[in-house]
Formats: structure tokens, sequence, C-alpha cells
């Protein structure tokens, strides 16, 4: 589903990524650790398309498909969603707007039949529930004056409205309580599916427990320096990335 | 009608045609001669065969014009106005004898506000609604008069209003605006040519909503609509103007005057969706807007409520005010400004605190892109004697790019100490952040910057009548496009 090859990538003129090679197939979940500013945050925002991430080398298939030309609201339709580490607040414009503007986007793109006011409600409130979520925060624009959990919270409630084919999901463990972990692990697990894969990016094996992982890599300095199975996040937290940031690129 | 053809022609090879109600309605029209003297005075009035004092009240604004500078203290550069080279009267002839039924009305007229999307019909579209239609210089018909009749409320274009109801238009016109007041308005109490009037009796609701549609169409004329709203003891009404102008490239005058009064218990909600040609991405055409809107609450716990939405116009200068008389007497200020492409705008309230427990509320919004600048000006004055006055301001402002101006400018003179004002304002840019996490979940940028301009205006937005508000969020996003990427 998603195949990157030897990936690099500037921001600002300034080298991050530095040859990152990675497959990920349909129903797998993969878990990328590393440590503080090396990458991980920059790989989701290249996937994701953002203007300032410039790719200088090598390229990114999805479903066998180039998207490296593709504008970031096009490889959303496409099926590519990130839960972002630090989500953005929009004030004056509710969830419900924002979704139902994001769904019939994506619905357009795909060239499928937009969702009328009724059908969208249906939808959302089967979403919500099935999360745990309370409606009222359907009202309240999008995640203002939400707490640090409350915004992880909706960024899986998105998620699960959207329902991607690859999500990215950046540190969405961070910050939450162990209920709200629940809440994003339950969410990831609804999602997993023969046909969708995701990506975790995490500093903490604690969230593996609940979504566990078919594949670990530790991302160091703009290159995965080591992948494995699971355990590979119990020895990281036990170890620490010492062994792995010595290598410059 | 050669240069008029060429416009067309013009208009119609432009690739981006963003501004939809850009075209031309080709109509034959009766003009007053070219150029502003007494005599075009005269024959304005001759032409509404209006009553001897209209016409010295007409004739002494306009001596009184010729000795009036042009207001400078707006953040606009506005070119030198040559008043001789406009028409100040223009009226499709067909409109010659009035026509005494909507089936009367020249098919071309009705074809122009179908395409303009508000037909002049009683049925479907604006059912609840009741249009006043403003071609020009004069109304080319009004619906639902007779149902309003019925309960005793006057709705009517001015112009027969003052052959109908002259003792209530002469108590009132220019008592809230006098003709002295600024250039602009003085200009329009000497050639103001229709607009719409409005008696609300008392204890009356008015059943439904009002509505003037303003259609400039001629090539170098102005406008100069005069409305006049009175709501009598206990009375309400909610009123609703807008507007549009052909594409062109020369730029036209619209100097519009708005006098509102309530009397006891009264309240008036006045919007505006003003969609005026904003001219092209140069700055080049466009209407110059120079309105003078005001309102006096005369009763006790009376209120007025002004809402604007203001996307259109090459240079906007308005300030639609309250005179807060009446004891516990209550001023509202909504407003959302958009400037795009060279628009400038310098808009704002004056809110004047004269009662014993008056209060105002001021919500501007302000959003700038291209390279527009755009300015709120506003004023709170309270009277020594306004005891217990409040107000609450709060003005922010959005950049979208790098090349605009956003300014704010509040002056606020309190004469009491009981008085409580507020003020709180933000200026913030449109950020990369927010456009990405849209753009993430599906959304165009384009999309996204409607979206997000859309929820910074809401609090505005939400005050229209219901029946305008869809129209609102479209306009809002549609006059924003082409301000990214
Ligand atoms: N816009 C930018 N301009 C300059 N440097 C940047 C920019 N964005 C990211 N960087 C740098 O790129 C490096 C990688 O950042 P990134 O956010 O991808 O790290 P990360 O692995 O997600 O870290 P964390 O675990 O703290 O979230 C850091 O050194 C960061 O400072
Ligand atoms: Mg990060």
């Amino acid at each position: 589903m998603l195949e990157i090859k030897n990936l690099h990538a500037e921001v600002d003129g300034k080298a991050i990524l530095k040859g990152i090679d990675l497959n990920i197939n349909k129903g797998e979940v993969h878990a990328i650790m590393g440590p503080n500013g090396s990458g991980k945050s920059t790989l989701a925002n290249v996937l994701a398309g953002r203007d300032d991430y410039e790719v200088t080398e090598g390229g990114i298939l999805f479903d066998g498909k180039d998207i490296s030309e593709l504008e970031p609201e096009e490889r959303a339709g496409e099926g590519i969603f990130l839960a972002f580490q630090y989500p953005v607040e929009i004030p004056g414009v509710t969830n419900t707007t924002f979704l139902k503007e994001a769904l019939n986007a994506q619905r357009r793109y795909r060239g499928e039949e937009e969702l009328d006011g009724m059908e969208f409600v249906k939808m959302i409130r089967g979403k919500t529930k099935e999360l745990g979520i309370k409606d009222d925060m359907l009202k309240r624009a999008v995640n203002v004056g939400f707490s640090g959990g409350e915004k992880k919270r909706n960024d899986i409630l998105q998620m699960a409205v959207l329902n991607p084919k690859l999500a990215v999901l950046d540190e969405t463990d961070s910050g939450l309580d162990i209920d709200a972990l629940k809440v994003v692990a339950e969410g990831v697990n609804k999602l997993r599916a023969e046909n969708n894969a995701i990506l975790v990016i995490t500093h903490y094996q604690r969230l593996l427990n609940y979504i566990v992982p078919d594949q670990v890599h530790v991302l160091s300095n703009g290159k995965i320096r080591r992948s494995g199975g699971k355990e590979l996040a119990l020895e990281l937290e036990e170890k620490g990335y010492a062994d792995y940031s010595g290598e410059a690129a | 009608m050669a240069a008029t053809q060429e416009t067309v022609e013009q208009v119609q090879s432009l690739e981006m045609d963003k501004y939809k109600y850009g075209f031309v309605t080709e109509i034959e029209s009766e003009k007053a001669p070219k150029g502003l003297s007494e005599d075009t005075v005269r024959f304005i009035s001759a032409k509404k065969n209006e009553p001897e004092w209209l016409l010295e009240w007409r004739l002494k604004a306009y001596r009184l014009w010729l000795t009036m500078p042009e207001p400078k203290w707006g953040k606009l550069e506005i070119p030198e106005i040559d008043y001789q080279d406009s028409y100040y009267y223009s009226s499709p002839k067909s409109m010659e004898d009035r026509p005494q039924s909507l089936d009367e009305v020249d098919p071309e007229l009705l074809r122009t506000y179908e395409k303009l999307g508000i037909p002049i019909k009683e049925q479907e579209v604006l059912a609840g609604v009741a249009v006043d239609y403003v071609f020009d210089s004069v109304s080319v018909a009004t619906t639902f008069r007779e149902q309003l009749k019925e309960v005793g409320v006057i709705f009517c274009p001015i112009s027969e209003a003052i052959q109908e109801y002259p003792e209530l238009v002469k108590k009132y016109l220019g008592s809230v605006v006098p003709a002295g007041d600024n250039k602009h308005a003085c200009l329009n109490s000497a050639v103001f040519t229709d607009g719409s009037f409005v008696y609300i009796p008392k204890g009356v609701r008015c059943p439904m909503e009002l509505s003037t549609y303003f259609r400039i169409n001629e090539l170098n004329t102005g406008q100069f609509e005069r409305t006049l709203i009175v709501a009598d003891e206990g009375s309400y009404v909610s009123y609703l103007e807008g507007c549009t102008a052909p594409q062109r490239d020369e730029n036209q005058l619209h100097a519009a005057v708005v006098e509102l009064v309530t009397m006891d218990d009264a309240e008036i909600k006045y919007s505006t969706v003003q969609n005026w040609y904003p001219g092209d991405e140069d700055g080049k055409g466009g209407i110059y807007n120079f309105v003078t809107k005001r309102g006096i609450c005369k009763g006790k716990n009376s209120k007025i409520s002004w809402t604007q939405v203001e996307t259109g116009s090459a240079i906007t200068w308005k300030y639609p005010s309250c005179i807060l008389q009446g004891d516990n007497s209550v001023g509202e200020f909504y407003s959302v400004a958009i400037t795009n492409g060279r628009q400038q705008a310098d808009t704002g309230t004056k809110m004047i605190h004269l009662g014993k427990n008056t209060t105002s509320r001021i919500i501007s919004k302000g959003i700038s892109a291209g390279k527009s600048q755009n300015t709120y000006r506003g004023l709170v004055r309270v009277a020594a004697k306004a005891e217990g006055a409040r107000n609450f301001t709060q003005c922010d402002s959005l950049l979208v790019g790098e090349t605009c101006g956003a300014h704010t400018v509040p002056y606020i003179e309190s004469k009491n100490r009981s008085a409580r004002l507020e003020h709180e304002a933000t200026t913030s840019k449109i950020s990369e952040d927010q456009l990405f996490y849209c753009r993430q979940r599906g959304i165009s940028e384009e999309d996204a910057v409607g979206l997000v301009v859309n929820g910074f205006c809401r609090e505005v937005l939400q005050e229209l009548p219901m029946e305008f508000a869809v129209e609102a969020q479209q306009l809002v996003k549609i006059s924003l496009e082409g301000s990214v990427g």
C-alpha cells in the first residue's frame, strides 16, 4: 500500500530525511519510534504533502501510484490521513461543519455522491457513540478550548468519519490519560482492517500494548536505523536510543 | 449606446468572471443632462413631481454642497471625483408611465432580476420577504405591498411616499442625517432619486422581512438613494438591503443616506449585504460607496441594530451609527468588511450615548487580502447626562497574505464617570497551519480560506436574517477567491 523509497527531504534548505525506505502492506500496523528531532513529524508531513517540505530524492508510491506531485487535499482524497502532533484550532467553525466539508470534499474527489445533512448527522452520531465522544463536542468550534487530550480524541473522530486507507498518527498518545488512550486505541483498532494500514509515531511503548504493531522502526537522524517486531519497542524503552544516535548520515 | 455595447463585449471577454453580477441590461433609458447644477436638481424634482418644499430643501442642500470640503479623515486614497462627468438621474424608459402591476413591468427588467437571483415575484424564491426593486434612479416594483397595508405597514418607494404621505416624510426626512452632515450626504440630499420608505405603526410587528435591492446599470451614472424607516411605539421591523452593479472600467458613485427612527419600545434591525462591483485586480473600475447611515433611538427602551456584510465596492466609506437618546435604548453594530485586490474600506460606527442606561455593542470583523487596505474606525461618545452608559467593542482583523493592511482606529469620548466602556482588538493572520489542517482533511485551499474566514465572521453572520445568511456565507467565500496560492 505504501512504498517509500530512498526518501530525502528538506525544510528551509535543511536536509532532514536522509534516505528512508519503508513498506507498509494492507492490513498492517507499523510503529516508528525515535529521539526528538529525528524527523518523525517531518516524514508525516512529507507523506501528507505539506508545502514547505521539499522532496529532493526518492519517492512515495501509494496504492501503486506516485503521489509526490499531488496537493495535500488530493492525497487526503486518495485516502491518507494524518492525526497531528499538535491539532490546530479553527475558531467559529463547528466540528460538524468541518467534518461535513471535509468528507464531502473527499467524496467529490473520488467521484462519489455527497452526503446530505440527514445522512451525515446519522453517520456521525454513530461514530461518536462508538468512540464514547459526547455529541455536544460536535457543536463546538474545531479544537477551540479543547484540552490536549480532547484535541487528540477529536482527531480520532475525524479519522473514524473519513475512514482513510492509511492513517498516520503522530504522537496521538502523548498527553493522554489512560481512558483517552483506550479511546484512541479503540478508534485505531476499529479502523484496522484488511484494506487499511496504520503508521503510529510514538515515544511510548505503552500505546503499543493497545495497538499491537506488526513492525517497529527506529528513526534516527533522518534514517531508519533498525526494524523489528513489537519486542523492539520494549528494548528501546529500556535502553534508549543511544545505540542509534551516533551514526551521522 | 455604442459605448455600452463595447463594455458588454469587454465584460464577456473576461475570462475570470468571479463577479457574477457584472452584466449590463440593454435597456433604453431616460436621463438628466450630464453634470450637476441647480438645473439638475430641478430636473430630478420635476421628474418626481415633487412639492415645492422639497425642491427648496434640495436646492438648499445643493448650495451648501458647493461650499463643503470632501471629508478627508478616512484612511483612503480617493481620486478626485469629477462631479460634472456623471449622470444624476437615469430611469428605464418603460418606467415613464409607472406600471400599475407586476405584469406591466418591462420584461427586460424582469429578466435582469431573474438573472440576479431575486426574481420580481410574490411567490416561490422569496416568499416571506417583501422587496423594493430600485434600478438606477427609480423603483421598478415593490412586492407584497397590499398584504403589508392590511396590518398598517407602509412599504413603498420614497418618491411615492412623498406624494402619498407628505407629512410623515416632511417630519422625518433629514431629521437624523441633516443635509449639511457631510459632503456626500449633502449631495444625496440635493439629488436623491429613489429608495424605500417604511413606516411601522404602533404595536405592529412587521409580518415579513422587508428588503430593497439596489442595482446600478447605466454607465457613468451615480446612484443616490434615500431610505427612511420609522418604527412607531412598540413596533418591530427587520429590513435588508442588497446591491450589485455591472463590471465596468469607470468608477461610479453611490452616495446613499439611510435614516432610522425608533420610538418607545420599538426595534429596527437593519442588515446590508453590499456587493457592488469592486473593480478588477489592478484597481480599475468599481463603485465608490460613500454612504451615511444613522439611526436615532428616540424613545425609551428602543433598539437599533445594524448588521453589515461589506464585500464589494472599490472604496467603502461608511459608518452606520446610533444616537441613543431614549433611556435604556440599545445600539448594535455587527460588521464584516472584506477587501481583496485593490479595494479600500474605511468603515465602522458611531455610538452616541445621550440617554440614561444606554447600551451599545460593536463587533467588527475586518478581513484584508490581496493589496487591499481595511480600516475600522469607530467612535463611542458618552454625554455628561448619560448615566450608566455601557459599551462593548470588539474589533478583530484577519490578514490573508503579506501585501494587505488592516487598521483599527477607535475613538472614545466619555463625559460621564459612571460609563463602562470595554474595548478589545486583535489582529491575526490566516495561518498556514490552519490551511494545511483543512487541506489534509481534503478541503481545497480556496475552500479552506472560505471556511476559516466564515468561522472568523460567524458572530456577525449569525445576526443576519436566516433567508440571507447562507447567501452571505457564499459571498464571503467568493470575494476571497484568488487571494491565496
Ligand atoms: N520548518 C522548519 N525549519 C527548520 N527546521 C525544521 C523545520 N521543521 C522541522 N525542522 C527540524 O527538523 C528536525 C526534525 O523535526 P521533526 O519535527 O520531524 O522531529 P520529530 O522526530 O517529530 O521530533 P519530536 O519527537 O520532538 O516530535 C528538527 O531538527 C527540527 O528542528
Ligand atoms: Mg514530532
